[in-house]
């Protein structure tokens, strides 16, 4: 006999799993050949050894499951486990449920986005969107009826006309504190009349002074004998081109009430490197349009126009020195050389808490119809 | 009434003695929280806490295993007493050990069952070291075949033999090394 057989005889004599015959030949062989009975006694322990490491081992295990449980669900005061640890033993103890959510989740989603492939229309895809609003009636109603709700509690007789539709809305600011306002042109180009808000919701009539395609800008003038003059305005509007980087917030109406939002400089031009307007990293939305964009100075750097379809977080704003540009050249009619930017920014060093409060008297809700 | 609750401890350890998770958990959610306090009251971690306490829990499971075991008290005592001896043994080796350990539980002798403990341990360390030694595949192999108990066939499918004859001659020769490891050191220890 090999002595790989012997030992697969000694551990199936061991096992008890001999035929009677086989045992009794081989209880002789045990008793005639000392060497085989030395590696029976031998292997038996060994055996015996392995198998109490064995169950050793999963009694180990057991003990630490438990623990691990125990002190989960409360029942111990040991530690919880945290971060890693926990979601490790979370993973482990609920994959089997994650697995079959995630898989319901998967053929869900593929079911409905096919659905929607399908049913959808598809849109024109222009990379950029103008960040005007396109005021459905529905919101109109909504618009109409906060505003009458505005008006009831401050006494004022809403000057928009019942049933009046909307085509186009945004965001303006005071640049002369005489009812000189900036905003884009093109939330502009729809309307004849044009009601602006401000953040307590008085109505104000306006009219276009001038109107810039190009530049996507417009200056509008409070002409409403309900407006009071306003205080001296607290920001300045930039001249020179901003860096990048620089920290920058806008103020907004993407809703009926006024949105702040903060962000950065990204580049020094616009979409497909358009010197006119620059890049900045910020969520902005539709109705956003024509809403300023400041520095950390309170310098007004820009007008919030558009934002890149394809990428979340990508607008672009209209550079400053254009609002001079396009003011140099109203200057130029008499009817308004009057007209003046403000020069001198009072918001430095103040906490952008205190900016904004500042800021907000100088933000209008801009509507067209 | 105390028939009773002697009935559910013995019942308990029957479990225990077959590793049954309900009756590991039953001991533990009983006895887990009293150790700990004992432990930390003492100079000792929540980890250190852990640590004793499974310990105790591996000589109470050794000794429902033997079957020669009688309990002749609570559970509860068992457990207190082998936490308590074996905190006591670990602050000595920590030279951390600060005059009586002041313990309010009710105590019993456990120093003998400690010490039989303690020499399976090492016995078990042995092996384990010897198995680990053993290097792959041949540890995987052993484990498969003498822990994990698999049938030579599930082995060779799993390890990639071509045949459960290829796969049990491995494991003979893995079997030859593990053994010759482990006897020697088995021998010297003796």
């Amino acid at each position: 006999m090999e002595d790989i057989q012997i030992i697969e005889s000694v551990e199936r004599y061991i096992r008890g799993e001999m035929n009677p015959e086989e045992r009794v030949y081989f209880e002789q062989l045990r008793k005639t050949n000392a060497d085989i009975d030395q590696l029976v006694v031998e292997h038996t322990l060994f055996l015996h050894k392995m198998n109490e490491l064995g169950k050793l081992k999963s009694f180990k295990t057991s003990l630490s499951e438990v623990h691990t449980e125990l002190a989960e669900k409360g029942f111990i005061n040991s530690e919880r486990l945290k971060g890693k640890a926990k979601v490790v033993y979370l993973w482990k103890r609920y994959k089997r449920v994650a697995a079959i959510a995630a898989s319901i989740a998967g053929v869900t989603t593929l079911g409905v986005s096919l659905l929607v492939n399908t049913l959808v229309p598809k849109a024109d895809s222009s990379s950029v969107q103008e960040l005007g609003m396109k005021v459905k009636k529905l919101e109109n109603q909504d618009i109409a009826f906060y505003h009458q709700l505005n008006a009831v509690k401050s006494d004022i007789k809403s000057k928009i006309e019942p049933g009046v539709e909307f085509k186009g809305g945004g965001t303006g600011f005071i640049i002369d504190a005489k009812g000189y306002l900036i905003t884009n042109a093109h939330i502009l180009k729809n309307g004849k009349n044009i009601i602006v808000l401000n953040n307590r919701g008085e109505q104000f009539k306006a009219e276009i002074v001038s109107i810039d395609l190009a530049k996507d800008i417009a200056v509008l003038k409070i002409n409403d004998s309900d407006f009071k003059q306003l205080p001296a305005i607290p920001y300045n509007i930039r001249k020179m081109n901003s860096d990048i980087a620089e920290p920058i917030f806008t103020l907004g109406y993407p809703r009926n009430e006024i949105v702040y939002g903060e962000g950065y400089l990204s580049a020094k031009t616009g979409f497909k490197g358009d010197t006119l307007s620059c890049q900045i990293g910020i969520a902005a939305n539709p109705g956003n349009s024509g809403g300023p964009v400041f520095n950390k100075q309170g310098e007004v750097i820009g007008i919030l126009s558009t934002k890149e379809i394809q990428a979340e977080g990508v607008a672009f704003a209209i550079q400053s020195k254009y609002i001079h540009t396009v003011i140099d050249e109203l200057k130029k009619d008499s009817a308004y050389k009057l007209v003046s930017l403000p020069t001198k920014s009072r918001l430095s060093y103040l906490e952008p808490v205190q900016q904004v409060k500042k800021i907000e008297d100088f933000v209008f809700m801009i509507r067209s119809y | 009434m105390q028939v009773n609750a002697d009935f559910k401890e013995q019942e308990l350890l029957r479990g225990l003695a077959v590793s049954d998770k309900k009756a590991i958990e039953t001991i533990y959610k009983e006895n887990y929280n009293m150790v700990q306090s004992l432990i930390i009251n003492n100079n000792g971690s929540i980890h250190e806490a852990k640590d004793i306490f499974q310990e105790a829990m591996i000589v109470l499971f050794e000794k429902a295993r033997s079957g020669s075991f009688e309990l002749n008290c609570q559970i509860k005592t068992y457990v207190f007493s082998v936490c308590r001896r074996l905190w006591l043994k670990r602050l000595q080796q920590l030279n951390r050990f600060v005059g009586e350990m002041d313990s309010l539980g009710e105590i019993v002798p456990v120093e003998e069952d400690i010490d039989e403990h303690e020499k399976k341990d090492e016995e078990f360390l042995m092996m384990e070291k010897a198995v680990g030694n053993l290097g792959e595949p041949c540890k995987s192999l052993i484990e498969a075949f003498y822990i994990q108990k698999k049938s030579m066939q599930t082995i060779a499918s799993q390890f990639g033999y071509t045949n459960a004859d290829n796969a049990k001659n491995q494991k003979y020769k893995c079997l030859m090394r593990l053994k010759k490891l482990f006897f020697a050191q088995y021998k010297n220890g003796k």
